[in-house]
């Protein structure tokens, strides 16, 4: 994280439906090459905040700029660089997984063979198989793979691991760990807070439409504690998710 | 260009957004799902067929006047010998008087004759018994034996009646249920299928998904619509080829026939879309699609002459039914096909049919959601 460059850029974003303030004056960078993550309860402006990063939605004022483009202006650019995992979406029906990946090749105009991507999120046995039969877990990689086709600068993933058993969980940490070292920058959201310390480089929590708080989960942990917060139970080496881990192996299931 | 590295990290892949390669990329996997929906096939292909073969079968002439010969009746005798030419009429013998009159009843058969020779004349006497179960039947029976006696009853005893028929296409119950069920296959395509997809596409936000790619609006509806043309097309083209080849349907002009009739079919199917459309955007949920989509499908199954030539509606009724794209859709089919025109031919009723088309668009570009 030498080469603090921003590649996307929020000043002062505000998204209003109707009465309700979703986002009041959102402002903050992404780094280039970083895991940075959106945390917060639901209903905090997390999911807004992104899909108007991801062009897919309005909003009310401000400014974005992502890779040094407008957000008003040249959307349709935008679109060409980024990839985006939407939560809960689907898939065409019908389709078996190398027939999405060529649809979504045509979609962005990549060139990609789709064997190659299946095999990149480790999907390649499930090549033949429709979308709705797969795995919590296989679900996610595959949306994760189509966020990839059309090599994108910046992916979003709006709460990949939620229902996610927790190898299935650590599997997908590696694989977004591994995307953002081939040198993507990666957006993520999630409630869990395990989570965005072993994933995320940074991370903002935003609170009812406005961040509170954004740094390196370690400095983030480091300036509770110097305020002198003690956990109420010591703290022990283990946590019941390693005992889990430990008992049920690394190994990853369908 | 592409090398075969299983990392495309570093690949020097371009990406080229083109308009046409991405609505080719939507059309082809459409039309991928459409050919594994069950409803899409069991709706476009196999309920006409079922029509078809039922009517197939019933046989060429269509209507059938079942005749039972009174025992004891002259056998011998010219008028008895012409009714048994007469392909419309069947007889039935050989049946006591009682089992006759209980089928009479019934209206299992339409009538009942007894000739029998008078005496001392050459003449005949000719009784027949209709039955109120069966009066319409009865009246064209009433006609033919009308025009046997005519020649006959002056002359008994020649058989030989002068009767002059122009040589005509026989008009087959083919050539009128085909075009019929057809059109009626273009229409649950266009309405239902459009429906469907697009709240399900919008509702499992695979809609959504395609917004955060490059692809436009108009891409996503033409690429769905290429894939349903191309689906309704391949799906008319086997009704025709298979009523053709198993059933007789008259195709005037051999292919050229069929190509008009392709034509027709896709306009009918983008008018037809357009209520899809509509659907998807009122539709609260899935489950809200098949009623809404039989308020407009049934009313055009029913009296747009899929079955039964709209001629024979009330007269209060054949307005509503020349109101219908479907009647319209209907007509042009069966004139291009039975009695060979041309689409210029059928221009006012294409003319109506892109009208509807007009109308039924501005509707649905007001009610269809994306999202």
């Amino acid at each position: 994280m030498e080469t603090r460059k921003a590649i996307i850029s929020v000043n002062n974003l505000v998204k209003n439906y109707d009465d309700f303030k979703a986002v009041q004056g959102l402002t903050f960078d992404v780094y280039e090459h970083e895991i940075f993550g959106l945390l917060g309860p639901n209903g905090a402006g997390k999911t807004t905040t992104l899909e108007i990063i991801e062009t897919l939605r309005e909003k009310t004022s401000g400014e974005i700029t992502v890779d040094g483009l407008s957000i008003d202006k040249q959307a349709q650019e935008i679109k060409q660089i980024i990839g985006v995992q939407l939560q809960a979406a689907g898939y065409y029906p019908n389709l078996n997984l190398i027939e999405l990946i060529e649809l979504f090749a045509g979609l962005y105009g990549a060139d990609i063979k789709p064997m190659a991507m299946l095999e990149k999120v480790n999907l390649q046995d499930k090549a033949k198989a429709k979308y709705k039969a797969l795995s919590g877990g296989q679900k996610q990689r595959f949306s994760i793979a189509t966020t990839l086709i059309n090599q994108p600068k910046i992916i979003f993933l709006d709460e990949p691991t939620t229902g996610l058993d927790p190898q299935a969980r650590r599997n997908l940490w590696d694989l977004i760990k591994e995307i953002r070292n081939n040198g993507t920058t990666v957006v993520i959201t999630t409630h869990y807070m395990d989570e965005a310390e072993q994933l995320c480089d940074r991370v903002a929590f935003v609170e009812r439409g406005r961040i509170i708080a954004l740094d390196t989960p370690d400095n983030l942990i480091d300036n509770l504690v110097n305020s002198g917060f003690e956990r109420k139970k010591e703290v022990k080496k283990a946590n019941l998710e390693d005992v889990f881990i430990n008992l049920t192996g690394q190994e990853w299931r369908e | 260009m592409q090398n075969d590295t299983k990392s495309a990290k570093g690949n020097p892949e371009t990406v080229n957004f083109s308009n046409t390669k991405a609505t080719l990329a939507l059309a082809k996997a459409s039309f991928r799902s459409i050919m594994r929906s069950p409803s899409a096939v069991i709706f476009t292909l196999a309920f006409p067929l079922i029509f078809i073969l039922v009517f197939g079968f019933l046989g060429g002439g269509g209507t059938h006047i079942d005749v039972g010969i009174a025992p004891g009746s002259d056998m011998s005798n010219p008028v008895i010998g012409m009714l048994e030419q007469t392909r419309m009429i069947r007889l039935k013998k050989e049946k006591s008087k009682v089992e006759f009159d209980k089928l009479l009843e019934k209206g299992n058969i339409d009538a009942m004759i007894d000739v029998q020779r008078k005496v001392n004349s050459q003449a005949y006497s000719v009784k027949v018994v209709y039955t109120s179960a069966s009066m319409d039947k009865g009246n064209i029976l009433r006609s033919v034996l009308n025009n046997l006696f005519y020649d006959k009853s002056l002359k008994p005893t020649v058989a030989e009646i002068k009767e002059s028929t122009v040589e005509g296409r026989e008009y087959k119950t083919i050539d009128f249920i085909l075009p019929g069920q057809l059109g009626f296959s273009l229409l649950s395509t266009g309405v239902f299928g459009t429906a469907f997809v697009f709240l399900s596409l919008r509702q499992t936000l695979v809609i959504k998904r395609f917004f955060a790619t490059p692809v436009k609006r108009s891409s996503i509806v033409i690429g769905e619509a290429i894939a349903r043309i191309g689906f309704a097309l391949i799906g008319a083209l086997f009704i025709i080829v298979l009523g053709h080849f198993f059933f007789g349907f008259t195709l005037v002009h051999g292919v050229l026939t069929v190509v008009n009739m392709l034509i027709l079919a896709t306009l009918g199917v983008i008018v037809f879309m357009g209520f899809g459309f509509i659907i998807s955007g009122i539709a609260k949920s899935e489950s809200m699609v098949p009623p809404i989509s039989n308020i407009v499908t049934l009313p055009q199954f029913l009296l747009s002459g899929t079955f039964f030539s709209i001629e024979a509606f009330p007269n209060w009724l054949q307005p509503i039914s020349r109101a219908l794209p479907l009647t319209y859709l209907n007509d042009a089919m069966r004139k291009v096909a039975f009695e060979g025109l041309g689409l210029w031919d059928v221009k006012q009723q294409i003319l109506i049919l892109i009208l509807w088309g007009i109308g039924i668009y501005a509707v649905a570009v007001k009610v269809f959601k994306w999202e």
